[in-house]
């Protein structure tokens, strides 16, 4: 007999390694969708979903689910025979961002998620393209993933919208400007967007695979190239998992390092989407001033940390370089200026009455769809769901420097306006903090290879959401499986929701307040 | 209305020089109104910019993007980016290229009219980087496309990348 999920949940969790308190739990078929329930009903989210292929080791395939509760992470996982066509039970049903994650897992590995009754199972590829074979899946352990397959190109079928003067404008994958790649296939009647259709994936680069035939040790470097705009979140996430497995412990210097650069990743791409969203509304002087703002940044990122962009500052035991003598200094000062500057402009953003007039009530997420559809980070914030992993489940140095969880109501372009202003004053306070604190000593702690077969993870609230990197060590010093997650994948079909009953030329305004990651998305 | 007027007036002018075409050397044409001219005198108007992010970790479109800020000021000296191939001079081509983005790149350069330039920008772009050629890359830009010059770096500074515009349009410049 089966067990009841809330006895199944009370049983004995294994501890699992992480930078945050997080268990993992063993399913079989009926438990893997009531612990799902049962889960939802005590709020917890879905954080992401991964499978692997473990047929070589005890010829299964499984499924993975880490779920982010009020007690911390719990991963569920799930092994099914490796007959013909392999098969779990959806979770769609009851976390509906779990849908595009099974197409995905179902593209790479060809196990499927079996829909209820009632439910219509959704098996348009969602990565594959046509690139490779449908019958070919590439995480498979027997498929070699250097191999090139000529592109047969399919049609995708979009569902449409139907009735008197209803009409589509496709958009993408090749946008106007300097921008990612996607589809986007609005149905419009005269202006006004009645249905918004996604299609992403454009930017596969078999990332999963690629972790594959790296070593433990340079893992850091593909994982900070997930999504370039939060490479500090993604090569620490990494760094996280690995430290966790191995027990290392990162030196408290280097820890205070990798938050200042992590904070400064937060306020480069604020400040950056402050100023485009000035310039979507017809504001070109908000661009203009934002982006010096974040170029000041960027130069003062190139003395303190060494690059502009920090996609290999992060790595396995500490930090790549340390901090010239000078840098706080020029810290402090850029600090000042920067408070002083975004005050400025936060004023004249309030008291522009054209400005405020495309802001507000455009792009509205209501804080019901927000919640039942699991939003993350900051449009979860916008739209009044405190969540903030360094508030909520605060890794070090979070767990003794203590920062907010900045928290906005009303869901729209403004709310998240609001929500970056607010949180580049927090990022600023919390990073002088850090510089108060910042004792001496060593950047760099030595990471043995771990023992294989060993599942970690490391989970760090990037300026977007939480990034979620799960790592399983091969034999060796090489990595068996890494799943990287983005939290773009919680919140893209967010938007399609959000622009609804709004007009066609506000999708721009309101794609920019949101500001996915595509390449984060499609790995 | 008064905040805003007092803010440009005490920001000014924050341009700064376009960076010399080799480090070290004296520029050949350092002037931007200089190279605005003769931007002019061969084209006729702005040179024309299409980027296409070919499949990038969105590294290189940050640096991109940077060329438009007061600093860089890329306008100023007479280069436009554009939304349309068809209005393009120059194809700026970021990231390795995805096979899922092959056919879309392909179809952007065939839309460019002829003469065409085309740079391959980032570590990605040149060589296809980290993530080389597998089932879902097809590794640099030069393996789908003629390639005029590349810009390595992860992601590349704006410098680097406005040193590589004015290294692939000399050659236009001096016929001229």
């Amino acid at each position: 007999m089966t067990l009841q999920p809330s006895a199944f949940l009370e049983h004995p969790r294994l501890p699992l390694p992480a930078n945050l308190s997080a268990t993992r739990i063993c399913a079989d078929r009926e438990q893997w969708l009531n612990c799902a329930e049962t889960l939802r009903e005590s709020g917890a989210r879905l954080l992401t979903l991964w499978g692997a292929d473990d047929r070589d080791r005890d010829g299964h395939f499984r499924i993975y689910a880490a779920y982010l509760g009020r007690e911390g992470v719990l991963m569920v996982e799930h092994a099914m025979e490796a007959m013909v066509g392999p098969a779990y039970p959806s979770l769609a049903a009851i976390f509906p961002v779990a849908q595009r994650m099974q197409r995905a897992i179902h593209d790479l590995l060809g196990i499927a998620a079996e829909e209820g009754p009632g439910n219509e199972a959704d098996t348009r590829g969602w990565l594959r393209h046509g690139g490779w074979p449908e019958t070919l899946f590439p995480l498979c352990r027997d498929v070699d993933g250097s191999r090139q397959h000529p592109n047969v190109s399919a049609p995708y079928p979009f569902v449409t919208v139907e009735g008197s003067g209803v009409h589509e404008i496709a958009v993408g994958p090749v946008h106007a400007g300097t921008i990612e790649p996607g589809h986007f296939r609005f149905s419009v009647v005269g202006e006004k967007m009645l249905r918004l259709e996604a299609r992403l994936g454009y930017t596969h680069k078999g990332v999963a695979k690629l972790f594959e035939t790296m070593p433990q040790s340079s893992g850091h470097r593909l994982a900070a190239r997930i999504s370039g705009d939060s490479a500090v979140a993604f090569s620490w996430a990494y760094c996280a998992a690995l430290e966790s497995l191995a027990g290392t412990i990162c030196p408290p210097r280097a820890t205070l390092l990798r938050a200042l650069a992590l904070e400064h990743e937060r306020l480069a791409n604020h400040l950056g989407d402050l100023g485009a969203l000035g310039n979507d509304a017809g504001f070109a002087f908000g661009l203009t001033h934002f982006s010096r703002l974040k170029e000041d940044l960027l130069r003062i990122n190139s003395i303190a940390f060494g690059a502009r962009y920090l996609l290999d500052y992060a790595i396995p035991g500490g930090v790549a370089v340390d901090f010239p003598a000078r840098a706080p200094s020029l810290l402090l000062n850029l600090y000042s200026e920067l408070e002083t500057s975004v005050a400025n402009l936060r004023s004249i953003y309030d008291e522009h009455a054209g400005l405020q007039d495309r802001f507000r009530g455009t792009g509205r997420l209501e804080q019901s769809i927000a919640g039942k559809l699991g939003a993350m980070g900051l449009v979860a914030r916008a739209s009044g769901i405190a969540s903030d992993l360094r508030v909520d489940h605060p890794w070090p140095p979070y767990d003794r420097i203590a920062t907010k969880c900045i928290l906005q109501s009303t869901g729209d372009v403004a709310a998240r306006v609001q929500v970056r202003f607010d949180e580049v004053y927090e990022s600023l306070r919390f990073c002088r903090a850090l510089l108060r604190q910042l004792p001496a000593g060593p950047i760099h702690a030595l990471v043995p290879d771990v023992v294989p077969y060993q599942l970690g993870l490391g989970i760090i609230e990037s300026w977007r959401g939480p990034v979620l990197i799960s790592l399983e060590t091969g034999p060796h010093g090489s990595i068996r499986r890494c799943h990287a997650h983005d939290s773009s994948w919680q919140n893209w079909p967010l938007i399609e929701y959000a622009v609804i009953g709004d007009i066609v030329p506000d999708f721009p305004l309101i794609n920019k307040s949101f500001n996915l990651s595509y390449s984060g998305q499609d790995g | 209305m008064w905040n805003t007027l007092s803010r440009m007036w005490k920001t000014g002018l924050l341009t700064e020089q376009l960076p010399v075409l080799q480090p070290g050397l004296q520029a050949p044409l350092p002037e931007r109104d200089h190279l605005q001219s003769q931007l002019l005198a061969v084209l006729g108007r702005a040179l024309c910019i299409r980027h296409v992010d070919a499949g990038s970790c969105n590294g290189c479109e940050l640096e991109i993007q940077a060329l438009h800020n007061p600093y860089y000021n890329l306008e100023g000296a007479g280069i436009h980016f554009v939304a349309s191939p068809r209005h393009a001079d120059l194809l700026l081509v970021t990231g390795p290229v995805s096979v899922n983005m092959e056919d879309a790149l392909r179809r952007t350069y065939d839309a460019i009219p002829a003469p065409k330039l085309v740079m391959a920008i980032g570590d990605c772009g040149a060589c296809g980087g980290i993530f080389g050629t597998s089932y879902a890359s097809r590794g640099g830009v030069a393996n789908i496309l003629p390639v005029n010059t590349t810009v390595n770096g992860c992601p590349p500074t704006p410098t680097a990348i406005l040193r590589g515009i004015l290294e692939t349009v000399r050659p236009v410049l001096k016929k001229a």
